[in-house]
């Protein structure tokens, strides 16, 4: 009776020491988060069409073909064409591309960015801190679209300085939040125990707060993904953004929004769509990777 | 013996909104090659803003060294540039902390932090610099080392962490060890295994260790010499046998007989000292002691007392320190002090 009782006591510890396998986890995620994994599929929908765009995509996106402007749906042409006969399917498949370049890279500049910056303005304090915070403030006085408009008006329209224009504003969100976080960090007596050690100021930040702050963070980047595919659609519908034959979602809604909402709704409705879905997606996604990292939200 | 630190007159202030807090004012004592300093005294009396000095580890703002000078190893450790001072901290100087639970960084493996030092002050990273992180593991007794190197400081109880600090200050062979009320943290069985542990690796590796605690049964079981401090000040000094034999202060006095002893009945009442330590911003030029003493003369309230020389060792700073000394002689110090010993010894 002891002995199996022991066996099985031991058995249990060894269970719990062995790591469990990545599928059990996802598998466990699907079941606690059903939204999160619904956001987490779209999300991956949209990674695959964008890495083999050129494989599912039925149609070049940018080939002109006057013969079948403005066609409705057909077996040829699944979402139908815009005014110059391309593929509506294949555009939005393409766009994903532009949508998640500009989304990832502005998202993970951004808020590295502005981790390094805010767990930096939070070690140094005092002076730095407080003339940085302020400078913060500036930029997040701006609303978001008017300092990316700034920042297109200066550097030009192309798709290096939308990514630029939206990274900027994120660079102060990600640097407030991070602070806070980090600010809760520096009292407690590791760090103390990091300089007692001789430690230089940038090992400090990198290696022993930064680790320290990426729950926050890793939520913070994945609402910035959704945030900038939104800004980036905003600002190629602005015109300022991603230019002409370039496949991309906002850019397809400014074409056809006004001029071909009632004789041909399918050239402005489903890149809309495409861009409800995408931030719809990563917002679930990022919400419940919060609950999950959370650990007062997963006891219950 | 060599003398290792030689602190002299040093003056740590803090200069807040409600004025200046004079946490050490004026402090002189040295520490010989590998010999063990006890720093006593209440909460709040800048024992351990005093350490915190000599690595210059003090916040500034607010806190600022105004005055005084650290020689280390013949080095004004004042004088030095930051990335020197980097270079003695961890590495001359290794620091214990008073909160095991919260002194190890909780991302990062006990090897990582382990082999962190090693790698910022001599460069060793790889094979090598584990190795050096299991022997020390070994010696400062933690079973597996080889174990425990992959670890996260969650999974080890607030003894082992304390074990995991004192083999991350001894990394890089400091000829120094301040430790921060080492125990405080800890039940009193780990209290004595770590201080045993702490006075036995001193010995063996001959390093001088300043210990900084409110616990007499401590100072009298492993200190060889003992400052008392009261408001930012040395009020008196000696060796550890000399204090607790003959106290000259009516401080230490007060101290002593605050400590519950074995050899009283059960349901003797303590002593306490009586009031609160005093505001470290409103000190005026008297005897920071003076409202809470009984031996207290007209003359403490205008001038603070010198310390003076008593014999051996010891000096205290006190205008009445004969009346002290006479009555701390009849009553039987030295059973206290044999008893405090006796305490510790049971319990380790």
């Amino acid at each position: 009776m002891v002995t199996t009782s022991e066996a099985r006591v031991e058995a249990a510890f060894e269970e719990l020491a062995v790591e469990r396998p990545l599928l059990s986890k996802v598998k466990e995620f699907a079941r606690k988060q059903p939204l999160g994994t619904f956001g987490a599929v779209i999300v991956l929908v949209m990674v695959f069409s964008a890495l083999f765009a050129d494989f599912i995509a039925p149609h070049d996106p940018i080939n002109n073909s006057y013969e079948h402007i403005l066609e409705s749906y057909s077996s040829t042409y699944l979402l139908g064409t815009d005014q110059f006969g391309r593929d509506i399917l294949s555009r939005i498949i393409y766009g994903a591309r532009t949508a998640l370049l500009v989304g990832f890279t502005a998202a993970i500049i951004g808020s590295v960015t502005g981790l390094v910056l805010g767990v930096a303005s939070a070690f140094f304090g005092g002076r730095f801190d407080l003339l940085f915070q302020r400078v913060m403030d500036v930029f997040m006085a701006f609303p978001l679209i008017i300092l990316a408009l700034a920042v297109v008006s200066i550097f030009g329209t192309g798709i290096q300085n939308v990514i630029i224009a939206i990274t900027i504003p994120f660079i102060p969100r990600c640097a407030r939040v991070v602070r806070s976080s980090a600010l809760a960090i520096r009292e407690i007596p590791y760090i103390d125990a990091a300089r007692a050690n001789g430690f230089s100021n940038a090992r400090i930040i990198l290696r022993h707060m930064v680790p320290n702050v990426m729950a926050p963070f890793l939520i913070m980047i994945t609402a910035f993904v959704g945030q900038a595919i939104l800004l980036e659609a905003s600002l190629s519908y602005l015109g300022l953004g991603v230019q002409e034959p370039v496949p991309a979602w906002g850019l397809m809604l400014q074409g056809g929004a006004e001029e071909y909402a009632e004789s041909a709704p399918w050239v402005a409705i489903w890149p809309g769509v495409a861009v409800s879905l995408a931030v719809f997606g990563f917002n679930l996604f990022g919400d419940s990777v919060r609950d999950t990292l959370d650990p007062k939200l997963r006891s219950q | 013996m060599a003398k290792l630190l030689e602190i002299e007159n040093l003056k740590t202030h803090f200069f807040t909104s409600a004025g200046t807090v004079k946490a050490v004012d004026g402090i002189t004592y040295d520490v010989d090659e590998g010999e063990t300093v006890a720093i006593v005294g209440e909460s709040g009396c800048g024992k351990s803003v005093s350490a915190m000095s000599i690595l210059q580890l003090i916040p500034d703002p607010p806190g600022k060294i105004v005055e005084g000078s650290i020689r280390f190893q013949d080095r004004d450790l004042l004088k030095l540039s930051q990335d020197e001072m980097r270079d003695v901290r961890g590495k001359d100087i290794g620091m214990v902390f008073q909160e095991p639970m919260t002194s190890l960084n909780p991302v990062l493996t006990i090897e990582r932090q382990l082999t962190e030092t090693l790698e910022e002050h001599l460069g060793l990273t790889g094979k090598p610099a584990q190795d050096r992180a299991v022997e020390m593991l070994g010696l400062v007794g933690i079973s597996e080392p080889h174990r425990r190197l992959q670890q996260y400081p969650h999974h080890l109880s607030g003894g082992m962490r304390q074990r995991v600090m004192i083999a991350m200050a001894l990394m890089c062979e400091p000829k120094l060890i301040i430790a921060d009320e080492p125990t405080t943290a800890l039940d009193v069985t780990i209290q004595a295994q770590i201080l045993e542990l702490m006075k036995n690796l001193t010995r063996e590796l001959g390093v001088a260790l300043i210990v900084i605690t409110h616990n007499l049964g401590v100072v009298a079981r492993y200190a060889d010499r003992v400052n008392v401090m009261y408001a930012g000040k040395i009020i008196e000094s000696g060796t550890a046998r000399e204090i607790y034999h003959n106290p000259h202060h009516p401080y230490t006095l007060a101290l002593l007989k605050s400590v519950p002893r074995m050899d009283q009945p059960r349901k003797a009442k303590l002593d306490p000292v009586d009031g609160q330590p005093p505001d470290l911003t409103r000190l005026d030029d008297g005897c920071s002691f003076r409202p809470r003493c009984g031996y207290a003369v007209a003359k403490c309230a205008t001038s603070f007392p010198a310390l003076e020389s008593i014999k051996g060792a010891l000096i205290v700073s006190c205008f009445e320190q004969k009346k002290v000394s006479m009555k701390s002689t009849r009553t039987p110090r030295a059973r206290g002090a044999a008893t405090a010993r006796k305490t510790v010894r049971k319990a380790s």
